[in-house]
């Protein structure tokens, strides 16, 4: 008779044949393969990792593959794996003065200690379409130096602060992690730095953005960003001293903004911090923006713009969230909108029958 | 508890780690002790969507056990798409026992409805809940509608009623109607129609509400006050229809309306499907 919105299992089951027919495609097509998607695929996957809050190349892959390239789906699809893995601890403080750097930069001065080294970087491409890459072929390797392991690459912020221009990075807190308690708020800013690290890139570009178009102006300057890889230190418990436990690539923004000075503060530059998985430069510039757009309170500006609303960003920025909670209005809703119904239905019996009645007493008089 | 389930890729019984659930055990234990208060906890990312679920099925997952019979509804009904694909996820990582029957689960996760069945002593009803603080559309920041409940500070809801009294001659908030638990907190029910909000009072099954992505988990223990709020000129009042079920001939039970032809012609169901089959069942035997 009807069967409307009501789907029985075998529905559902056909539906999930579908989709896995449609993911695999036309069939006499070469299926992808997991390396395939990491080497070729390499910024899906880092954006994948950085906002699925998991470093694995492999089951990041994975992820976009099964999601059939949506990534919002393949970070939710991450993450849900993520979160069922057992923790063993907290690893050491990255040290990224330690890293071996592909790429560095710093827009605040025209050489800096290390160098300006320009690594692998669409800034200065023209945007044409390689029509030359529709096609396989042999690809020229690019010329590489040796890498200077030898010595540090000291932070562009650090000469600044020095010098007492810069205000100098917070005091080693204890790490804390939305991912096992709940967002409390106001947050802290390790904790704030973990929501939008995790947080959706597209969001946050937005949300910095707006900050230089004069919702809460902080006027940035890239002091550096940098992309290479960084070792993971751990101090098992067992052993009490640290050992290294994995190598990761990780894009660090070192943002510098001008700050007026406050009643207890002399005038200096300050800090806005941005790190994500892997080459992910957009994003972490995007999360400095906002990270520092988020200090207003602390360093008594006003706070008048969305940016620089603790809450409504930290309550938004999560892509999975946001992705269910909008996409949750496909589940049936006829309880409540039957409810509705009933409800306006009266409404407007109600003004009918006071307009008919007026009419009556008008015609009465 | 901790043995290895059978599915694939080795996740642990019921999906959630022991972890994880016993500091949800933890949450839902506060929030029994604490009635209609929303405890805060922390929430997981579950391989089903937020907005789907996500907080009455950790809430499932955290105090289902093998002797347990799970039923799960939404807008009613077993056979909505995303009740059989609950039950079909606890019946493939936890292995339970599922039914239809109102009376014969031990657990009922429920989306936007209350079985029509009464429930009975040791039944759990597992609410998912999309916005557990009732005061969000009034006040949007989290920071004050924590401090409003913590002083009971309780204005700003019976203003909104007063509104809209003042606006339609009635309160016309149909779902989501907001209750007083226990003569202390305001709390959300969940989108349930205020059809089923009577059936919360005194209830002798213990209710667990979930929000995943609010990440806060509330309870009404058994035999708990819940009073839907209203004045004494303008008594709380539920929805009736002046039909009754196409189908079990039913005259008061919450009632589906479908369209059923393209002249928009319509007809009126029961919306809990297992007690309308129980009904006709029962027509068709004294027949």
């Amino acid at each position: 008779m009807y069967v409307a919105v009501k789907g029985g299992e075998t529905a559902i089951a056909h539906s999930l044949d579908f989709v896995a027919d449609k993911r695999r495609g036309d069939r006499g097509i070469d299926e992808l393969s997991l390396a395939q998607i990491d080497q070729q695929l390499g910024l899906a996957v880092d954006r994948v990792m950085t906002e699925g809050s998991c470093y694995d190349r492999s089951l990041a892959a994975l992820a976009i593959k099964q999601a059939r390239g949506d990534l919002i789906e393949a970070i939710f699809l991450l993450r849900a794996y993520r979160t069922t893995l057992p923790r063993f601890g907290d690893s050491q403080p990255l040290d990224t003065t330690a890293m071996l750097a592909e790429r560095r930069i710093s827009s605040t001065f025209k050489d800096v200690p290390g160098g300006q080294v320009l690594g692998p970087t669409y800034d200065y491409t023209h945007r044409l379409l390689d029509f030359s890459l529709a096609a396989a072929g042999e690809r020229p390797t690019a010329p590489t130096a040796p890498a200077d392991t030898a010595r540090g690459l000291p932070r562009v912020g650090d000469i600044l602060e020095r010098e007492g221009m810069l205000e100098p990075p917070p005091e080693a807190a204890s790490p804390e992690d939305l991912t096992r308690k709940p967002l409390t708020l106001p947050a802290s800013r390790p904790v704030r730095l973990q929501n939008l690290a995790r947080g959706d890139e597209g969001f946050l570009l937005a949300l910095g953005y707006s900050t230089q178009r004069g919702y809460g102006n902080n006027h940035p300057f890239v002091g550096e960003i940098r992309y290479g890889r960084v070792p993971v230190s751990f101090v098992p418990e067992e052993l009490g001293f640290e050992i290294t436990i994995a190598e990761i690539e990780v894009t660090e923004c070192d943002m510098v903004n001008q700050f007026a000075g406050s009643h207890d503060v002399p005038p200096q530059f300050t800090r806005g911090y941005g790190l994500a998985f892997g080459h992910s430069e957009r994003k972490a510039m995007a999360m400095a923006l906002v990270d520092r757009a988020l200090r207003a309170e602390e360093l008594s500006e006003a706070a008048t713009s969305p940016a620089q609303d603790e809450e409504f960003v930290l309550a938004h920025s999560d892509n999975v969230e946001a992705s269910g909670f909008v996409q949750h209005l496909k589940l049936p809703h006829y309880v409540d909108f039957q409810s509705e119904l009933v409800v306006v239905r009266a409404l407007c019996e109600e003004v009918e029958a006071r307009r008919r009645q007026a009419a009556l007493d008008q015609a009465a008089e | 508890m901790a043995d290895a389930s059978p599915q694939d890729g080795g996740y642990n019984y019921a999906y959630l780690d022991e972890q994880t659930k016993r500091m949800i055990r933890r949450a839902i234990l506060k929030a029994v002790a604490v009635p209609g208060y929303q405890v805060p906890f922390g929430g997981r990312e579950m391989p089903l969507p937020y907005g789907w679920g996500t907080g009455g099925i950790q809430v499932t997952a955290a105090i289902i056990g093998r002797d347990d019979t799970l039923k799960v509804i939404d807008q009613g009904a077993d056979d909505t798409t995303n009740a059989v694909s609950i039950r079909r996820f606890f019946a493939k990582v936890a292995g339970v026992a599922t039914t239809t029957r109102t009376e014969e689960a031990t657990v009922i996760q429920t989306r936007h409805r209350v079985p029509e069945t009464p429930l009975r002593d040791g039944q759990i009803l597992v609410f998912q809940v999309p916005i557990p603080e009732p005061l969000r559309m009034l006040e949007p920041r989290e920071t004050e509608t924590r401090t409003l409940h913590a002083l009971a500070e309780y204005g700003v809801m019976q203003v909104s009623l007063y509104e809209s009294i003042a606006r339609h001659g009635r309160i016309s908030k149909a779902y989501n109607y907001p209750v007083l638990v226990n003569g202390r907190y305001i709390m959300s029910p969940s989108p349930i129609p205020k059809f089923d909000n009577p059936k919360l009072d005194r209830s002798p099954a213990l209710q667990l509400y979930g929000a995943g992505r609010e990440k806060r988990i509330y309870a009404v223990p058994p035999y708990t006050p819940v009073k839907s709020l209203d004045f004494e000129d303008h008594p709380f009042e539920i929805e009736q229809w002046s039909e009754c079920c196409a189908l079990c001939g039913s005259s008061d039970s919450f009632l589906d309306e479908m369209i059923v032809d393209d002249s928009g012609q319509r007809l009126f169901v029961c919306s809990d499907t297992d007690y309308c089959e129980r009904r006709q069942a029962a027509a068709e035997a004294a027949e």
